[in-house]
């Protein structure tokens, strides 16, 4: 799948320091178009700080941001929506009160007509918001339907085909998958597929690599603040992936903790003492014994 | 605008969505936000039409005398819903009303009597002008403070009314001012705001078609402009709005110009013809216009609500006031006639707007 064009957007040792805290430290990674990078880590990793420099909320303390081959430094996210980097956030993403037509052009309404008799084209923004759904493989029955009827996967969806629409080349997706249950995630999986198919370059946030593997080309994993690893497709098959990601021996550690927490405790304990039992034999299911990682 | 979307059910591709039901035109209407309002000045007629029967409330004349009623508070409640809509309440309307009214009086009235002497027109330009301003100044102190709009124009409600009363009586040891048809330029403004209009035997005030057209230019705004888009935007959510682009800072402004000029034109209206003014005119009309606002299907909320919907809240708070009036109940028992119908009247738009949302 992957190509060896250059990349549309990348990030050179990037660091962020808040204060005396450092968010980022020497972080790099890329996406090309029609590719799709996954960015998995965990809580605290620095995904949401890699998001904000990637949007153009945060300024990077050091480092470069390339667009398209050229060093940026975006002022608001608004600069960066303008040269086609959009981000579709979470929970920040549609208005559930308003109609899906005027969600998908709030802030961008095609008009008609001149001077003071301007008006908002609901006609062409209703059609259009049907075609570019239809395009993304959702079949939008009644655009006047208030996007609050919508279940999350389709919000989603609403708000990636309206980033695409409006001409992005790069989309940040901000864990799109995280609220969801595995019907509606496979559902936002796919239009993460459909954006790609259509050239653009996709990064993918997640803290589940069982969301990103299928879709993903390429993986970085970030930890503390750090790349861990970046990895192609081919280098990576998805137990590995799992274990890197949930870090092998902090969570040989939690097993222990929990069964010792078991032998002290009473009745509760029962239950921890399961827990950890699974998570050990599940360890053991995805292949490697854990540790065997370590720190790279 | 429901067209090409339609398709009788049995035409349904096989590939629907089955939790997705195709929903009547019926369905549709009773889900407006003004439609609990429309069905609900409907009821409150018939009930005084009913018990009022042998006051002749089901007549032309009392029709037209609920129009003349519900005009001013129609104004206001219009601007106030676009403001509601956008998510924030100004409780500064009726300070900004008599601050506007008293402008204009102290400006026309007789330079020997403590007042200006000038014509209406420059003194109802410069009391534009200074609305204008205050609505800007709540917006911006809203904007910027990041407070509750509702804390800061309680504060802007005590101030201009404090303000009216002590420059009025600073400038001419009054609190009322009349023969404001003693200024030059008066005959045109009577025309203009206060001009009586005969119908098939009953008399009409203009103010009521100042209500009309401000209904329908506020419904263009709010349905077919982009900054009504906007609107909905800024009061459903600001954050997201911000976040595509919306100039949300900018809207809650104008909105809050919005409401001034509302009260503005009410001021005008109320100086042309009752020929005067007094320091506490507009005294409570906040309350009413937010009340006839929610009773009009507009969330307290904000990001939903419509201005027709508004103005039947306005019409059905005149109904009731009329009715009250003409059936000869007690006066002192009025406020409590007024709180009760429109207590009914909100819970039962609710329960329509829910049940329609159900469906």
């Amino acid at each position: 799948m992957s190509n060896n064009t250059a990349p549309l957007l990348e990030i050179k040792n990037v660091s962020k320091f808040f204060g005396s805290v450092i968010a980022l430290q020497d972080v790099s990674a890329f996406v090309r178009a029609g590719e799709v990078t996954c960015l998995l880590g965990d809580n605290g990793a620095g995904k949401s700080t890699l998001i904000k420099v990637l949007s153009g909320v945060h300024k990077a303390s050091e480092g470069e941001y390339l667009f398209d081959g050229e060093r940026q430094e975006f002022e608001s996210p608004r600069e960066a929506l303008e040269m086609g980097i959009a981000t579709v956030y979470q929970d920040l993403a549609m208005i559930p009160l308003m109609s899906v037509w005027r969600n998908f052009f709030l802030g961008s309404e095609p008009t008609k007509g001149w001077g003071p008799f301007k008006q908002f084209d609901s006609n062409y923004a209703k059609e259009t918001t049907k075609s570019e759904m239809a395009k993304m493989g959702i079949d939008i029955r009644d655009p006047e339907q208030t996007v609050g009827t919508l279940s999350g996967g389709e919000r989603q969806s609403v708000a990636i085909a309206r980033a695409v629409h409006f001409g992005a080349k790069v989309l940040i997706l901000d864990e799109p998958t995280a609220a969801l249950g595995v019907k509606q995630a496979g559902v936002v999986l796919k239009y993460i597929l459909q954006a790609k198919n259509r050239g653009i370059g996709v990064i993918f946030i997640t803290h589940n690599p069982h969301h990103a593997y299928p879709v993903g080309d390429h993986f970085v994993i970030l930890r503390r603040g750090q790349v861990y690893g970046d990895f192609s497709k081919e280098e990576i098959p998805l137990e590995q992936l799992v274990q890197m990601m949930a870090g092998g021996a902090d969570l040989e550690k939690l097993e222990h903790e929990l069964e010792q927490a078991s032998q002290e405790g009473g009745d509760d304990a029962a239950a921890l003492a399961e827990a950890a039992g699974a998570i050990g034999s599940e360890l053991t299911e995805l292949g490697g014994a854990p540790g065997e990682q370590g720190e790279s | 605008m429901v067209s090409e979307a339609k398709s009788p059910p049995s035409a349904a591709p096989p590939d629907a969505d089955e939790r997705v039901r195709k929903v009547s035109r019926l369905t549709r209407l009773l889900s407006r936000p003004e439609f609990g309002a429309g069905l609900g000045a409907v009821l409150v007629w018939v009930f005084f039409a009913i018990v009022a029967y042998d006051n002749n409330f089901a007549s032309w004349a009392t029709f037209a005398a609920i129009m003349n009623r519900a005009a001013p508070l129609g104004i206001l409640a219009i601007a106030v819903a676009l403001l509601m809509i956008g998510g924030e309440f100004d409780l500064s309307i009726g300070s900004i009303l008599g601050f506007a009214g008293m402008t204009i009086m102290v400006l026309i009235f007789p330079a020997d009597n403590g007042g200006f002497g000038w014509g209406i027109w420059p003194a109802i330009l410069a009391a534009l002008v200074l609305s204008l301003a205050i609505g800007a100044f709540n917006g911006a102190l809203v904007v910027a403070t990041k407070l509750p709009s509702f804390i800061i124009t309680l504060a802007t409600l005590f101030i201009f009314r404090g303000l009216t009363i002590a420059l009025t009586r600073m400038f001419t040891n009054r609190t009322q001012l009349g023969h404001a048809d003693e200024a030059s330029g008066f005959g045109l403004a009577d025309t203009l705001f206060a001009a009586e209009i005969h119908f098939m035997g009953a008399t009409f005030r203009a103010a009521i078609l100042w209500w009309i057209g401000m209904a329908a230019v506020a419904t263009w705004i709010l349905l077919r402009s982009r900054q009504g888009n906007w609107i909905f935007g800024t009061g459903g959510d600001a954050n997201a709005a911000r976040n595509v682009g919306v100039p949300v800072s900018r809207v809650r402004i104008a909105l809050f110009m919005g409401t001034a000029f509302a009260a503005l034109l009410v001021a005008v209206i109320q100086v042309v013809q009752f020929t005067g003014s007094d320091t506490l005119r507009g005294f409570g009309l906040e309350f009413q216009a937010i009340i006839a606002v929610v009773v009009g299907g507009t969330l307290l909320t904000g990001g939903f609500g419509s201005v027709i919907g508004a103005s039947f809240g306005a019409l059905i708070f005149a109904m009731v006031k009329q009715g009250i009036i003409i059936t000869g109940v007690d006066g002192d028992w009025f406020q409590v006639f007024v709180g009760g119908v429109l207590v009914i009247a909100v819970i039962f738009n609710n329960y329509v707007r829910q049940k329609a949302a159900q469906r």
